[in-house]
């Protein structure tokens, strides 16, 4: 086998495995703090493209001002949702919570539809295209800079769990609400809070995603196979997102280059079931002991 | 007001239907579905069936969802299954129609047993996300075994036969569908008054306690899978009838939601919740249909809005049900009745 094709193969995997892994963060964010799976990530990455979409090439924005724009408009979706239908169901079955979030996706699609109908769009090129050598391997310019992004705001984020307040306060949250609650956090606030950054976070690696493939209504299905990625990672691991992401990016780009296309969902799921199987808390998740 | 409904044998009071009310009414819902069709025109008639489809497909989720408190999202894969089995069984082999379509629950039973196998280990969310991906894998197999599933392309199910008379139309396959869907229906509902439908109940309510009271959590939890994908299966065979061609995408992954969404929006755990859900959800797109219709004159383009209202509805009905009403249609059923039985009283 040709190892330079191989590197350049598994160099792509990295890069989209990064992308995977900051939308993994969405749903890791949400559920640290809100015990909730959010399906709707995949959604609320769709609308940050096409929010993005909508300020360049609709109003004319330019760039720099277009994606703060379509991120702090993920936030705002994100602090709504929460708001308005998240938090009445606190304290509900996880499993309906769960439900709500896959309405809420339902809703975000059809919304979508309606405003932008179902053509597939490209997103106007902000990143330019020479494409990018490491050491004689070729990597698409997109790419690269999606990996450097999805990296330094992973890096970010894990600076901020560990120094900040309010990361500290999200942690706190995460381990013990009413332990919590009793130390002076605000407790709903931090919820409101995770909401916010994670939906912003999702709305930013919609941006990404869009640049590199283009945005569609049915885009939102990115977000199961981010979704893979958290259950394999552990649910509640930043980590275990940001490991499982350049994994299940890794693999993707091998089963679609050296299987064929459409061997690549069905590897990442049976990965699943299989890790599932093994460790049912994920590699990086925190193990809940039942008692009776 | 209901009075005089003491009961003096415990047969009496295990009864399904306990009142003459209960018995009344019942007699009135089967007279309506033997009439039906003679009164519906043909488009209804295929909406009646496709309803009926769907609830037998919603009261086997409810089973497992409802009743055991496994959350699975692969129950329209299961009914691909069924309906491949039906497709194979009737091309290759030519056996009969109700044969097929027992086979076809049997075999979308062992699949179900398959998938059900990490319930041992993992539950709640991760489970309901282990049967995404069956539901993922098995779509795969349906597109790529292709000497059995044809393919993208799909198979073609010949119009079924019984007793020498041809089902092809929604007025024959209705006697045939109706029927087969009130007695798993019934199935279910008896289900629940035994050893085996009361261990469900007791494994939802609290797995541990379940174990502990003696009832052997995986064997119960698979029995559990399988009689939910023989549901699914059957449910499956009679959609392959009724289309006559089954490809990948009948069966995509929205459809797993879709049926997630009926039993909530009907009401989980309750007999009645899978077949008022599955009528409302099935029937809202097409009350949709006739709302944008109405609207034509008004908006142009009304049309066009359709499929997109169609998504924002479906979504926005989930959460509306979560949100206001979590118990579901058969809660709102329930009140209602209970208003008569105390009636001159408030509720």
């Amino acid at each position: 086998m040709d190892f330079l094709f191989f590197a350049e193969v598994t160099l792509a995997g990295l890069g989209s495995g990064a992308l995977l892994a900051l939308t993994a963060l969405a749903f890791v964010l949400i559920y640290k703090a809100t015990r909730v799976i959010n399906l709707a990530v995949g959604e609320i990455l769709m609308l940050g493209g096409y929010l993005f979409f909508a300020f360049s090439a609709g109003f004319g924005l330019p760039v720099w001002a277009a994606i703060p724009l379509a991120i702090a408009g993920g936030g705002a979706v994100g602090a709504l949702v929460e708001r308005a239908l998240i938090r009445p169901m606190l304290g509900e079955n996880p499993i309906s919570v769960f439900m709500v979030t896959v309405g809420l996706g339902s809703v975000l699609m059809g919304a979508a539809e309606l405003v932008w109908n179902t053509d597939p769009r490209a997103l106007p090129d902000f990143m330019g295209a020479t494409p990018v050598f490491i050491g004689e391997a070729y990597v698409s310019r997109k790419i690269a800079i999606g990996f450097v992004v999805a990296g330094v705001v992973i890096a970010l984020f894990l600076l901020l769990f560990r120094f900040w307040r309010g990361g500290v306060a999200l942690r706190a949250t995460a381990s013990d609400q009413a332990a919590a609650y009793s130390c002076g956090i605000n407790v709903p606030g931090v919820f409101s809070l995770a909401w916010i950054v994670a939906c912003a976070t999702a709305a930013g690696a919609g941006i990404l995603v869009g640049a590199i493939g283009g945005i569609s209504p049915t885009m939102g299905v990115f977000g199961l196979s981010a979704l893979v990625v958290v259950i394999i990672g552990g649910l509640d691991s930043v980590l275990g997102a940001l490991v499982g992401g350049l994994l299940i990016g890794v693999v993707e780009a091998w089963a679609g280059t050296f299987l064929g296309g459409e061997f690549k969902l069905v590897t990442t799921f049976s990965l699943l079931i299989a890790a599932l199987m093994i460790r049912p808390y994920g590699l990086f998740g925190t193990v809940e002991i039942e008692r009776l | 007001m209901r009075i005089a409904t003491a009961k003096e044998t415990y047969i009496a009071d295990e009864g399904l239907l306990t009142t003459r009310t209960q018995r009344a009414w019942m007699i009135v819902l089967a007279l309506v579905l033997v009439l039906a069709p003679f009164v519906l025109n043909a488009y209804w008639l295929y909406l009646a069936c496709l309803v009926a489809i769907n609830v037998a497909s919603a009261t086997g989720l409810n089973i497992l969802t409802g009743y055991t408190g496994l959350v699975s999202l692969g129950q329209a894969a299961f009914m691909g299954v069924g309906a491949y089995a039906v497709a194979f069984l009737d091309g290759h082999l030519g056996t009969p129609f109700l044969v097929n379509i027992l086979a076809a629950g049997l075999v979308a039973a062992l699949v179900g047993v398959l998938v059900g196998v990490p319930s041992l280990r993992v539950k709640g969310l991760y489970l309901a996300i282990a049967t995404i991906a069956a539901s993922f894998i098995l779509h795969f197999v349906f597109t790529n075994w292709v000497s059995v599933t044809g393919g993208m392309s799909g198979v073609n199910v010949a119009p079924a036969r019984l007793l020498g008379m041809e089902l092809a139309s929604p007025f024959a396959l209705y006697f045939v569908i109706v029927p087969i869907t009130a007695l798993m229906v019934l199935g279910a509902a008896n289900l629940f008054r035994t050893r085996i439908g009361r261990a469900f109940i007791a494994i939802r309510d609290r797995d541990i306690s379940a174990e502990v009271l003696g009832i052997p959590l995986l064997q119960y939890k698979l029995m559990s899978f399988a009689l939910s994908s023989f549901y699914a299966g059957v449910a499956g065979g009679m959609w392959a009838y009724f289309f006559r061609v089954v490809t990948p995408e009948s069966f995509p992954f929205a459809t797993s939601i879709f049926f997630l969404a009926a039993v909530i929006v009907g009401g989980l755990g309750t007999i009645l919740g899978p077949i008022l859900g599955a009528a409302f959800m099935t029937l809202v797109p097409e009350l949709l249909k006739y709302v944008v219709e109405w609207l034509g004159p008004v908006f142009p383009n009304a049309g066009a809005a359709l499929s997109p209202v169609r998504t924002i509805v479906f979504g926005a009905l989930i959460i509306v049900f979560l949100v206001f009403e979590p118990q579901g249609l058969a809660e709102i059923v329930r009140r209602i009745r209970r208003f008569f039985h105390l009636w001159p009283f408030k509720t």
